[in-house]
Formats: structure tokens, C-alpha cells, sequence
């Protein structure tokens, strides 16, 4: 999953007009040999191989189970499928099986009668799947099975860590504060954020808060929509003091997330900066910027989030999310079907040797290759729960009003209460 | 003096075919008798212009009046896109963005640009148009390297240009290696500066059109008026300064209002350099207005912004009609109305 906004309005602006052009063109079943069968249209992001060959695979091998039923994939770039989807939910017209984020964006689908409710149809997958369903319940039903999961830490250079004589990856923020002085003492830039995108800085403010709130607070938050507890202010005061330690990139307020060598992420696979707080896709991203395609290489590290002292939140609850598959509410019922059978064992474990993500069926989290990944794992499922991205959580309004206040403090233009404020408007908006 | 037609033979040029049209009736007319020649010609004629204009009122209908009526309309409800509208709130989206911050500074923004890009590339591409008009060496290569930018798509432009002026990119490196590296800046990460280094772009991208159009302009210009200055002796900056620029007056109004109109809609380049940051310091109406309706789905608030852009466009365009635009309106060659 890759997850860069920013560009995605010039994606929007580029390829509106193809799209319209194309739009109507996906139609065009003539004639299908197996008689009265059904169709099943399937978006996807896999849009490149091993992944786009093997969700072929995969779906000819459904066909071949479940005679008349014809599936017709979309293989998509990932913004321009969430462009597509956008429409499409607006239009009405979506895909029978498409990929929901969960969180916020999920329940205003489902307030707007778009998706099916799977729980009943679905049952043995979700309890195969266990925790990681929540982020895609809706007043305890259940309208999406995640298929692949991950979290977000601090990925490191460990040659620059040895460089600074960082001898182990912290744990706590006071460890934190004196390895990014190392670094410095070092002539090292410690650590790369991609606030141009703001996502990536607002990262910070959702992990303080994992740290400093209880698990009780932030539900309470999510379903009440009040952010009155004292925890997201003091998030926002550790987010200051933080900042005011001046760790930072060189002109980190411009910086994009993942699109070029200057990036976040590409300032960290180019060996620019030692560290960068990032999600699972962050190996995969990096192996796109630089030239010899392997990224940090060998030289990848990852630590978790460091615990913050008396903090109420579990130290360690890992941030992330993840892409689940649904079915929209008009889709035929063999979409559920279709559905499960992604989240079987079988083609989970395929899913996992192609490293297509992390997978959530517990029968395929052992054959993830990549080490790295493999070690993302461990940690998403020895963790009492998988926090989601707020922005997610609490869905694009209220996400996108809190993203913008916390990339302010950054530039040294907001504060803790602004944060919190920011959001409860928005929220009071809602 | 863009291209004025000369008036006095505009009658006979075949070009005029609509004139054209209308002579055969009007010669035929005082040899008719009745009034029903009349009528029947004054049917066919509104026949003509409905067939003649409806295609393009159709589309204009659709892609532009229908579009305005519908964002009033979803500026009136609280919507996020999905599912029916239902949720009526008056006024209200139009005082949550006229009292929120972020929008007010970016039509604060808007206003800075405007004037900023008159104030710029009025004299510089004034200068150039004049250096461009005189008989010198690589005068087309030149003007082809000016007017270049301008054809360039602003999404390309857009991104070379964050390559370029990314720390340690190109610009830092060239400033460096002419011994000013002490002046190196963030230019798009500093929100002190990143409003100007955006400017610095848009007159890169934007000054070939002033160019393009100062120099058609100085076509228009007679050369018998240049020939007896020359003959009472004046000198080649008085030439300029008595009759070049004045008589290039209307081109440059016209100008100065497709730049108006141009940094009231803002966006693709802003967008691409720096999406309205850092700090919403180079925020604009209309990258506020996307990062409203599209990335946070509040499309009724998004409509609202929109209705009030249009408001002030309007209003802006209006006003620089009727006061600076007015004279040359009544100057233009009026369309000849053909009486019968």
C-alpha cells in the first residue's frame, strides 16, 4: 500500500479525462460462453507482477471452482483506483469487490448503504482473521476482511547509527532525544519527515497519543467524537518538545513523503538521514529510489515507537492499518464467496511468498520472505491491538482538520490545544 | 491595438461572410414592396442565429450555468458526496469560510499574486516585447526561448521546478558554485519566502503570454506614426514612451486582465510546487477549495468556497470592465447593425 496524497489530485487533474473515457468502456461483457453466469467486477492495486499475475491466477482459479461465475479485473495504479472509487461511490456504479481502508471512510459507506454486511456470509474468515477485523466493524457488524496489515516505526540506517556510536535502538523517548543527539554530534541529519504531505508528520501526534491515552480514551474518542480528555493535549506537548529538539530534515515543512530522491523516504534509502518513521511499504519504497533497486539493502534496521513515561496508552500498541476486501451492497452473492476464498489459507500463502503485504490469516504470516516484513509481523500480532491511522479512524474530515493543525506545529504555527481544538471543530462540524 | 480591424474596408473583405449574408436582403429591400418580404426575412434570420448559436449555448448550458446553479445549490447543504443531501444549513458554509483563517489568507494570497504579477511582468515583459520588435540577432530564437515556458504543460513545469529547488538541488548548487551559496534558501520549505519563490515561477511560466501579446500588439502599430516622429526627430526612448506604449494601451489592459482572471484561479502550479504549504503560506482559493471538497469530502462547504470565488472573479471582472476596459469597448469598431 502506498500511500502518497499528494499527488493524487495531479493524478486526478492527468487522468480525468482518460478515465472518463475509459469509464464506460469496462462494460463491455459480450456474450459470455458459460450462459446465464454471473460477473463479478474486482478492483484491485496490484498493478504490476508477481502480484497482478497471481490475482489472475487466482481468479481463474475461482472460476474454475465455481462454474458461470466470471470475474472481470481491474488492475489499477493505487491512486488511480481510489480516484475511480471515489466516483464510483458517488455514483453509485462500484465495483461488486473493491478495497475499503476501514475507520471512518468504511462507516460513512455504510451510512450510505454501499456496502454489504458479511458478517453472517463471512464468519469463519473473520474469526480466522481474529483482531485485525475491528478497524472494519461498524456497530458490531462487520463489512470488509483485511487481508493485509501492517505498522508503523522508525526504520534506521544502522550504518549511521554505528557512525554516531548509537549502540541500541531506543526504547524511550529520552533514548530517542539522545540518539537524535549523536546524530547530530555526528554531522548526520537524524531524521527525515515528509510534512509537505503532512500524513507522515501527523504520524507523530497519532503515536504520542497511542502512548499517552488509554485504549478506553481513544475509543471513547471514536465514538463520541470528543477529544476532551487531557491525554491528546499532552500528546501534542510531547509532539513540541520534540519538535523544539530541532531533529528534523532540511526544509522537512516542503518535503514529500515518497516521490523522489528527496523525499522522506528517499533521503533515508540514500543514506542522507538515519531514520524515518514510516510504515510496512517503506522497504518497497525505497527499493524505487534508488538505482540499484535494493534500498537501504542489509543496512535496514526498524525499532517500534519509544515509550513515553507515564504515558496511559500500552507502550506497545503499534500504529497502523491496512486494505481489506469488500463487497458493495448491490454485488451478487457469490462476491462474499469470492471474498473468502482471497482470505483462505490457500491464497493468503500465495499472497505472503509474493510479498504482496502482510498477510492477517494466520496459516500464511509464516511464509512472508522478506525478513524485515517478517519482523513486522511478529510485532503487529504479539501487540494487544493494531491502533488505526486516525486520519482513517476518524475519516477525511476530521482526519484531514487534524493532519493540517499538527503539520502546523511542525512549522512552529500551532499548538497542543490548536491541535485539539482544530479537531474537535471539525468533529462539532460533522 | 490588438489586432483592430481597419474599419473603413471591413465591408468588402469576403472574410465577412455574416455581411455578406445580410447585403443581398438589404440591396433587395427598397425594391420589395410589402412587409412580408420583411417578416419572413427577419424569421429566417432569427432561425439563423438559433441554429447558429444553440450548439454553443447547449454546451455552455451544460458545462458551465448548470455547474454554477448546482454548487449554489450544494453550498446551501452540510455533504460529504455520499448518499442524499438532506442536510440543509442556510448560510452557514459561506460563514465558516469567510471567518476561517486559512481561507481568508488565501484570498489575501490571491491579491498578493495578482498585483505581484502586474507590478513584475508588466515592465519586464513590456521591456522584452520592445527589445524583441528591433531588428537584432536571434530575435526569433529568443523569442521562442521566451515564450517557450508558456507552452510547456504545468504539471511538467511544475515538477522540474521542485526538482530544481529542492535543498541542495540544482539552484542551490548553482548559487554555491558562483560563490553565493551564502544566499541559498529553502526556497518552497520556508513559509517567509516560499510565497515569492512561487511567484518567481509564475512569471518564468506565465511572462511568454505578456510577450506574445505586447508583440502582436506592436504590429498594430502604424509605421507612417514612427516615421514622422523619426522625421520631427525624436529620439528612439521617446518614440516608445509618446507612441508605442500608448497606442499598445489596449493590448496591455487586455493583458492585465487575463493575468487577473489567471492568479484568481490558481492552482496547478501551486498545487504541484508546494500544495498550498508550508503552513498554508502560499495557500490559494482554489487549492483550499480542492483540499476541502476532494481530499476532505466536504463538498457543500467545497461548493460554498466555489460560489465565493466566482463571486469575486466576478466582481473583480466587472469593475476592471467597466473602469479600465470601458474606453477601448467604446473604441472597438462597433458591430455594424444592419438595418432594413
Amino acid at each position: 500500500m502506498v500511500r502518497n496524497r499528494a499527488l493524487s489530485a495531479v493524478a486526478i487533474l492527468a487522468t480525468a479525462t482518460v478515465l472518463t473515457a475509459c469509464g464506460g468502456g469496462g462494460d463491455s461483457d459480450s456474450g459470455s460462453d458459460s450462459g446465464s453466469g454471473t460477473t463479478l467486477t474486482w478492483w484491485h492495486n496490484s498493478n504490476s507482477d508477481p502480484g497482478k499475475g497471481y490475482y489472475e491466477k487466482v481468479a481463474a482459479d475461482f472460476e474454475k471452482a465455481n462454474p458461470g461465475v466470471n470475474i472481470e479485473i481491474s488492475a489499477l495504479a493505487h491512486e488511480d483506483m481510489l480516484t475511480r472509487l471515489d466516483a464510483a461511490f458517488q455514483t453509485g456504479d462500484t465495483p461488486d469487490v473493491y478495497m475499503e481502508r476501514g475507520g471512518g471512510e468504511l462507516a460513512s459507506h455504510v451510512e450510505a448503504g454501499l456496502t454489504k454486511d458479511i458478517s453472517e456470509d463471512s464468519a469463519e474468515a473473520i474469526e480466522k482473521i481474529g483482531g485485525s477485523v475491528a478497524g472494519w466493524q461498524v456497530d458490531g457488524k462487520t463489512y470488509a476482511l483485511p487481508y493485509s496489515v501492517g505498522v508503523v516505526g522508525f526504520w534506521y540506517n544502522k550504518d549511521l547509527f554505528a557512525q554516531a556510536g548509537i549502540t541500541a535502538a531506543p526504547t524511550t523517548m529520552a533514548e530517542l532525544n539522545d540518539a537524535v543527539a549523536k546524530l547530530k554530534a555526528a554531522g548526520i541529519q537524524p531524521i527525515s519527515v515528509g510534512a509537505g504531505d503532512k500524513w507522515p508528520a501527523a504520524h507523530y501526534w497519532y503515536y504520542n497519543a497511542v502512548r499517552e491515552c488509554s485504549e478506553d480514551a481513544i475509543e471513547e474518542a471514536a465514538t463520541s467524537r470528543d477529544f476532551s480528555d487531557p491525554c491528546f493535549v499532552k500528546a501534542g506537548e510531547d509532539l513540541e518538545a520534540f519538535v523544539a529538539t530541532d531533529p528534523f530534515n532540511e526544509g522537512f515543512l516542503a518535503t514529500p513523503a515518497q516521490t523522489g530522491p528527496a523525499s522522506a523516504s528517499g533521503l533515508l534509502a540514500t543514506g542522507k538521514v538515519a531514520m524515518e518513521l514510516a510504515g510496512h511499504w517503506e522497504p518497497g519504497v525505497m527499493q524505487g529510489l534508488t538505482e540499484d533497486k535494493m534500498g537501504l539493502g542489509d543496512k535496514t534496521g526498524w525499532f517500534p515507537y519509544p515509550a513515553i513515561e507515564g504515558g496511559q496508552g500500552d507502550p506497545t500498541t503499534p500504529l497502523g492499518g491496512g486494505d481489506a476486501w469488500a463487497c458493495s451492497a448491490e454485488a451478487p452473492p457469490e462476491c462474499t464467496d469470492f471474498i473468502n476464498y482471497l482470505l483462505s489459507d490457500e491464497v493468503q500463502i500465495g499472497f505472503a511468498q509474493n510479498d504482496m503485504g502482510l498477510p492477517t490469516n494466520p496459516a500464511a504470516t509464516g511464509s512472508v520472505k522478506d525478513p524485515a516484513l517478517a519482523d513486522l509481523i511478529t510485532v503487529r500480532d504479539e501487540a494487544p491491538n493494531v491502533q488505526l491511522y486516525f486520519d482513517t479512524l476518524f475519516g477525511e474530515n476530521i482526519g484531514g482538520a487534524m493532519n493540517d493543525e499538527i503539520a502546523l506545529v511542525f512549522a512552529g504555527e500551532s499548538s497542543a490545544q490548536g491541535i485539539v481544538d482544530a479537531t474537535q471543530a471539525a468533529a462539532d462540524n460533522e | 491595438m490588438t489586432a483592430r480591424p481597419t474599419g473603413t474596408n471591413v465591408a468588402a473583405t469576403p472574410r465577412d461572410t455574416a455581411g455578406a449574408a445580410d447585403r443581398a436582403p438589404r440591396s433587395a429591400a427598397p425594391a420589395a414592396s410589402g412587409g412580408r418580404r420583411r417578416l419572413s426575412s427577419n424569421a429566417r434570420k432569427r432561425a439563423e442565429i438559433a441554429f447558429f448559436t444553440a450548439p454553443a449555448l447547449a454546451l455552455l448550458t451544460l458545462f458551465v450555468v448548470v455547474p454554477v446553479v448546482q454548487a449554489v445549490r450544494y453550498s446551501t447543504y452540510k455533504w460529504n458526496g455520499l448518499g442524499p443531501m438532506d442536510d440543509f444549513v442556510g448560510f452557514d458554509n459561506y460563514t465558516q469560510a469567510l471567518t476561517d483563517d486559512v481561507f481568508t489568507s488565501a484570498v489575501m494570497h490571491n491579491l498578493v499574486i495578482i498585483v505581484l504579477s502586474i507590478l513584475i511582468q508588466l515592465p519586464l515583459g513590456l521591456a522584452i516585447a520592445l527589445l524583441l520588435n528591433r531588428e537584432i540577432r536571434g530575435r526569433s530564437f529568443l523569442r521562442v526561448v521566451i515564450f517557450m515556458p508558456y507552452v510547456l504543460a504545468e504539471v511538467v513545469a511544475g515538477v522540474v521546478w521542485v526538482l530544481l529547488l529542492q535543498p541542495e538541488g540544482l539552484v542551490d548548487a548553482a548559487l554555491d558554485g558562483v560563490g553565493l551559496g551564502g544566499l541559498t534558501q529553502l526556497w518552497l520549505g520556508d513559509p517567509n519566502i516560499a510565497l515569492f519563490t512561487v511567484m518567481v515561477v509564475l512569471t518564468w511560466k506565465y511572462l511568454g503570454l505578456a510577450v506574445l501579446l505586447f508583440l502582436a500588439g506592436l504590429q498594430g502599430v502604424p509605421e507612417d506614426v514612427y516615421e514622422a516622429a523619426q522625421l520631427d526627430g525624436a529620439s528612439w526612448w521617446q518614440v516608445q514612451r509618446r507612441i508605442t506604449i500608448p497606442l499598445l494601451g489596449p493590448t496591455i489592459r487586455t493583458w492585465g486582465f487575463l493575468s487577473m482572471i489567471g492568479s484568481l484561479q490558481l492552482f496547478d502550479m501551486v498545487w504541484i510546487l508546494t500544495g498550498g504549504g508550508p503552513a498554508n503560506a502560499t495557500v490559494t482559493m482554489a487549492t483550499y477549495l480542492i483540499n476541502q471538497g476532494t481530499d476532505r469530502s466536504l463538498y457543500g462547504y467545497a461548493s460554498a468556497v466555489a460560489v465565493i470565488l466566482f463571486g469575486i472573479s466576478l466582481v473583480l471582472a466587472v469593475v476592471y470592465q467597466f473602469f479600465v476596459l470601458r474606453r477601448d469597448n467604446e473604441n472597438a469598431p462597433k458591430p455594424r447593425k444592419v438595418k432594413r
